[in-house]
This record gives C-alpha cells, structure tokens and sequence, in this order.
C-alpha cells in the first residue's frame, strides 16, 4: 500500500463521528456481526438522550448477558453489565439507592424475558421508574442460536432443528397486564419513530417499555434460510403495519407475518417509590423522612 | 420509496444539501444505507477495506439533501453526514428549508 493511500486511511479514521462524544470509542468496532441491527437500535437510543435533555451525568444503563448485552460497555455514560437475566433487579437496586438518576435497562429478549422473565414482570407490578428497552431478535444469539421465549412457531433454532412448536410471548400484551405505563414496539428500521418513541418512554416516569425487533443475520436468519440482516431489513419494511393503540392481543409475532408497531400503551400510575412514600406517610403520620438519595460530595 | 409528493412550494425553498463523510475502515459492508437512500446517492464501492469488507461510496453526491437516514441506520458508526454551506444566491424569494421548519415548530 502507498503512502499517499495509507495517509487518507488515517484521515479517515481521524473523522469524527457526531455521536462519538456518547461512545466509548477505545472498544469500537463493536462485536456485532454485519447487517446487526443493534448498533441502528443504538444509534436511536443515544439519538433519544440528546433530545430528552436528560443531564448524562444523572443517567445509568444497565445490561445483562447477550448480544444486546454489550451495550453497556459501548455506551459512555454510568454503566454496568450485570449476570444473566438479572439487569433490572440490579437497575431497581440502583433506582432506590439514588431515586435522582434515570435508569436504563437496554438488553435482549433472552435476557429480560427469557432467564430475567420473573423480575420484568414484578418490576411492570410495582411500576418501578425504570425505561426498559428490549432488542427482540428471536433467539438466544450469543450462546450459539438456542430456542428462546420470544421465538415463532416453526423457526428452526439450534435447540429445535425440527422447528419451535411452543407458543412465544407477546411482549407488549405481557408488559401491558403486568402494569407497565409506556408500551410501543418498533423494528430496527424504523429510526426516527423508534427515537422519538424512546424520548417519550425515557420522559415518561414508571415503568417503560420499548421492545426492537430486531435482525439477527448469523443465526436467526442464516438457520432459517432468510438470507442476511439486509434481507430482513427489507421483510420489516414490506411486512410491518402501524397500528397505534391496537388491540395488545392481536400483536402476536407468527414465523415471517405481520408484525403490528407502534404505541399501544400511555397511561398514568403511581410509582413504587411514590406509593411506599405515600403509604408510609399515612401510617408514621410527622415521623416520616423521605428518602431522597445519598448526600452530594460536591 | 421512489414515489414523493411534490410540495406546491417546492420552488420557492432552497433545498440542503449534505457532504457524505464514511469512515471506510469502520464499515462492514451492510449495505442498509445504500438499500434506504431515498436520493440513491450511495453504492457499495468495488474496493475492499482493510477487514474485507466493501464499504459504501457515494455515487452522486449532488443529490443528498442532508436527510441523515444514512447516519441513523448506520449499525457501525462509520457514516455521517454534514450539511454543506450554500453560497448566498440574492434571490429573497428563494427561503431555506431550516428557515421554514423554525416558522412551524
């Protein structure tokens, strides 16, 4: 390679990026295969903070394990990458000890539904202040392609070469009765609703919920002969029907139908801090202390 | 998506237009930028970067007109886009986009 060329290379890698002041770029490029569609769901989001205004300073992200698990190592900003399943017991944990900071659990389908099913759904009772983003690409990508909780019947996993015949979970209709304030789902190609819905879910106090679905091209859509990422890409655009406030029972996801986006869920409900505050106020009477978080250093 | 309406007004705004800049080196050749264009302005260029992979180049550059949909779908970080400045035409008929969008919002 010349000189000159190896000169414009460095150049380029000298550009910077606009959201680069959000990433942390000693770790890029990220893991995630070509035609991924995590980093676009990545994109949004950070697109998402810089419009809610949040201060970044007061912002904390949590993952858990998987591909979407990486995240929280990408992302510049208070993070931690916490065991199997176990990303929001660990954001509730971090929401009480300091009720002033903004949690975001950003993680996989076999993450929060899957291994963590038990605590996304206590967290959506007691409407913890949390905003749940859910990457929902249908498998269990990291460990090898395995059969998850949110797979279609008849797509081929690695845990079910003949095909899944169990029924998956309907996301939004499951965080819906569970309690949750703030439910929308949206493909990964869907960039700008997708971000304007994560400003409102991050502006939204309670429990919210934004499920991605997402492209998987190594396993999901390479097991199930679906092409590539790209392929998919294409599917959500030709398949996908927006159907704001529709009816939470009718969003099941069938093997390669329609899938129905949009914001299903905008209600108002008091949260599990503002309820135990309300609660015990009543019953101590004056000798209640709100708890308001650790004392400032600075 | 090759099918846009056509604003009444379209004559009397000056269209952006953006300078494409891609980060060669940091694509892995999706290709989601070129497929979502809606100006076709992308192609995937028939060199390779340093991992194999062959990233995007712009073919008509002329025609973005700074929509950014390229740097949002972007898996990688490694396409952004900046709007280029204009040179002053005189003609006050003539507004700029951005001086509509502030009126309305």
């Amino acid at each position: 390679m010349s000189e000159v060329q190896l000169k414009k290379k460095k150049e380029e890698l000298e550009e910077e990026h606009p959201m680069e002041h959000l990433l942390r770029m000693e770790r890029m490029p990220h893991i995630w295969c070509p035609t991924c569609g995590i980093g676009t769901a990545v994109t949004a989001f950070l697109m998402a903070l810089e419009k809610s205004q949040i201060p970044l300073k007061d912002t904390a992200i949590v993952s858990g394990i998987g591909c979407t698990g990486r995240v929280a190592g990408y992302v510049k900003l208070d993070s931690f990458h916490s065991t199997h399943g176990r990303a929001i017991p660990f954001a509730t944990g971090l929401k009480l000890a300091n009720p002033k900071l903004k949690v975001v659990v950003f993680s996989g389908d076999g993450d929060i539904i899957g291994i963590g099913g038990n605590h996304f759904l206590h967290a959506a009772r007691r409407n913890m202040d949390l905003t749940v983003v859910c990457v929902n690409n249908f498998i269990y990508a990291m460990t090898g392609g395995q059969c998850a909780a949110t797979t279609p019947i008849t797509a081929n996993t690695s845990t079910s070469p003949y095909g899944n015949f169990e029924q998956p979970f309907n996301l939004p209709y499951l965080a819906a009765s569970c309690g949750a304030v703030y439910v929308a789902r949206w493909t990964a190609l869907d960039v700008r609703r997708l971000a304007k819905s994560l400003t409102e879910a991050l502006q939204k106090k309670g429990f919210s919920f934004v499920e991605i679905i997402c492209p998987c091209s190594t396993l999901y859509a390479r097991r199930n002969r679906l092409g590539t990422g790209l392929d998919l890409m294409k599917f959500y655009h030709d398949n996908s029907v927006i159907k704001h406030g529709a009816d939470l029972s009718e969003l099941d996801i069938g093997f390669q139908s329609k899938i129905v986006v949009g914001k299903f869920i905008d209600r108002e409900r008091p949260t599990f801090i503002e309820g135990v505050n309300q609660g015990l106020r009543g019953v101590l009477k004056e000798k209640f202390v709100e708890y308001g978080g650790p004392i400032d250093d600075d | 998506m090759r099918f846009w309406r056509k604003p009444l007004d379209a004559d009397k705004l000056q269209i952006p237009h953006g300078e494409i800049h891609i980060i060669r080196e940091r694509c892995k050749g999706c290709a989601f930028c070129v497929e979502y264009c809606p100006k076709d302005v992308l192609e995937l260029s028939t060199e390779f970067n340093l991992k194999g992979y062959h990233p995007p180049a712009a073919k008509n550059a002329e025609a973005c007109v700074h929509c950014g949909l390229c740097e949002l779908l972007c898996p990688e970080f490694a396409l952004f886009v900046l709007e280029k400045k204009e040179e002053e035409k005189g003609d006050k008929s003539i507004t700029p986009c951005k001086e509509v969008e502030k009126v309305e919002s």
